[in-house]
């Protein structure tokens, strides 16, 4: 299933639905990227609420999507890590990077929208 | 006495899966959760179990194309608790020193599969022969119990 | 008891456990559940005599101890009933739920795993017992009963033990993780701001604990900055310490930063020895300046009111 992109303000909502494949997270990121492009975005959210597992390559490639969309200048947050996954990421030995969090899209818009009060990390 | 039997007769699932495509790591890693779960595994566990069979099953897809897994309950003991069997027929693990090292990235993971994974499970056991395949064993327990 | 003799088909066929072999309703071996069929219909016939024997040699074997005659009499007549009808219907869910059932009002009286897995192997015993002395004439035929009831009384021996291990197991985790919650509250004090004072010596265990806890409360309560005071931890094996680390991580991934306070020299270098950059990990002297350092983070500004002015 294709994870859908929404278009609020100035900024893209990518809210994933269910457990994602390899193949759908690549889609995924191709779908970001050109849509980045297209609108112009100012920021990205994408929303993991629903994902149960986030493994090594889930996790590369959000840093990669983070990473290729700064180079188009906007920021990416990923939101809705639930806890259980959290400590599983750092279990494994998985980080983020500079790829910035918060805990739901509330958060993630605020964080988006108030970019200074959030940049020491 | 007791022992025994549960050993003996503990089967109460053994499931086998064949590996063939991505969309078989999620099929399988749920599986293992449900599994996980019936067996009395704490949501936390029940995520590092499935984040563990996502990195292996992940592995025979990049490194052998397709394999397959083995799901099963074990007794050994006094411990109860939940056993992955993973085989391929690839090339096998050229240098394993180097593949169990943190860090270290043939495929599109980020280095941290095998060693990140052996370190959430409390059994791991990677068998590998170039040119034969590589086959991993690994165990989650519960808390041990006491006759 | 000529009504019982009825087969009862069908009854409490679970998709799921379609997977254990389904002994009277294979048709690929008749003679199996033919023969199935009369041992049925022999321990239905038996049902009293037998559940009375298997209850006096519960007692000879001071099995049950924590229960009295009446209460083993009543607990043997269901197990024997549900015994009799997985037999019947090759199905375990109604055996698998009694023996939850009976596991749940049994542990509280300290019933243990030996006399659970004793009184079920007694019962093979007594049924098996009876087969003799109903075929003794016919030794090739108790031979195939016995066949037949053995891969069957085996799985009802090893379900009725795995669902009183799984109950007890469940009952020492629940027991445990409320003795935890116990040693380590989780206060708000102010909104998004959660203390985590963390006092005496940890283990791995309790850290792990700990950190779930954390983890739950950061996204209970919406929390965007932790204090951890550890200043009452005298001292941390690396284990600890690497948890401590992966707490701090795994609050970033779910969008709150922490703060630890109360960093002994002794931790410190530890942290150092396991290779912790201790620079990514904010840290101040004690649990009052962490407390500052959250409210400027969450943006409030602390400042003096002299009383006499106000």
């Amino acid at each position: 299933m294709r994870v859908p992109i929404l278009k609020q303000g100035s900024y893209l909502i990518a809210s994933v639905q269910s457990s994602l494949s390899d193949e759908e997270l690549i889609q995924l990121s191709d779908d970001l990227i050109d849509k980045v492009s297209d609108v112009r975005s100012k920021g990205v959210i994408i929303d993991v609420t629903v994902l149960d597992v986030m493994d090594s390559f889930a996790t590369r490639v959000l840093r990669d999507i983070a990473q290729m969309i700064k180079l188009k200048g906007a920021p990416t947050v990923v939101v809705g890590i639930q806890p259980e996954v959290a400590l599983a990421m750092v279990s494994l030995g998985l980080t983020l990077g500079s790829l910035k969090t918060a805990l739901d899209l509330e958060e993630g818009l605020s964080l988006l929208k108030n970019p200074l009060s959030e940049d020491n990390d | 006495m007791s022992k025994e039997i549960l050993e003996n007769n503990l089967d109460s699932f053994n499931e086998r899966l064949p590996i063939l495509n991505d969309r078989d790591i999620v099929n399988i890693r749920s599986k293992g959760r449900k599994f996980a779960s019936d067996l009395g595994f704490r949501n936390q566990d029940q995520t590092l179990i499935a984040t563990a069979l996502s990195e292996i099953c992940r592995n025979v897809i990049e490194h052998a194309g397709k394999g397959e897994v083995i799901i099963k309950s074990v007794i050994i003991g006094k411990k109860i608790g939940i056993s992955f069997i993973v085989k391929d027929n690839g090339p096998g693990i050229k240098n394993l020193d180097r593949a169990l090292q943190f860090g270290y990235t043939t495929g599109r993971g980020m280095g941290v599969g095998l060693s990140g994974t052996k370190r959430i499970m409390d059994e791991f056991e990677l068998e590998t022969k170039q040119g034969v395949g590589t086959t991993v064993t690994m165990t989650k327990w519960l808390n041990e119990f006491e006759y | 008891m000529s009504k019982k003799n009825k087969p009862r088909d069908n009854k409490n066929i679970n998709p799921e456990e379609s997977k254990y072999p389904q002994i009277p309703s294979q048709p690929t071996d008749d003679t199996t559940a033919s023969l199935l069929r009369e041992l049925v219909a022999h321990l239905r016939q038996k049902r009293s005599e037998l559940r009375e024997e298997w209850a006096l040699r519960i007692q000879e074997a001071e099995l049950l101890t924590a229960m009295n005659k009446e209460e083993i009499l009543a607990e043997a007549t269901s197990v024997y009933d549900n015994y009799v009808e997985a037999l019947e219907t090759g199905t375990y869910a109604a055996l698998q739920a009694y023996s939850r059932n009976l596991s749940e009002r049994i542990i509280p009286r300290g019933v243990e795993t030996h006399e659970v897995v004793g009184i079920v192997l007694l019962l093979r015993d007594v049924l098996a017992r009876s087969l003799f002395s109903k075929y003794r004439d016919d030794f090739s035929k108790l031979n195939r009963i016995l066949d037949a009831y053995e891969p069957a009384a085996n799985r009802i021996a090893n379900t009725v033990a795995v669902g009183f291990v799984q109950e007890r197991e469940r009952v020492i985790r629940e027991q445990q993780e409320a003795i935890r919650e116990l040693s380590t509250p989780v206060l708000q004090v102010r909104e998004r701001l959660l203390i985590l004072p963390i006092i005496g010596i940890i283990d791995p265990k309790r850290a792990q604990q700990v950190t779930e806890q954390l983890l739950q409360a950061i996204r209970r309560n919406r929390a965007k900055v932790v204090v951890i005071d550890i200043t009452g931890v005298p001292s941390m094996d690396e284990k600890v310490a690497n948890n401590l680390v992966q707490t701090v991580d795994a609050a970033r991934l779910l969008g709150a930063s922490v703060i630890v306070t109360g960093l002994s020299s002794e931790i410190a270098q530890t942290l150092v020895v396991i290779g912790v950059e201790l620079s990514k990990i904010v840290t101040v002297g004690d649990l009052q300046g962490g407390i500052e350092e959250a409210e400027r983070e969450l943006g409030y500004r602390v400042e003096y009111v002299d009383p006499s002015k106000s």
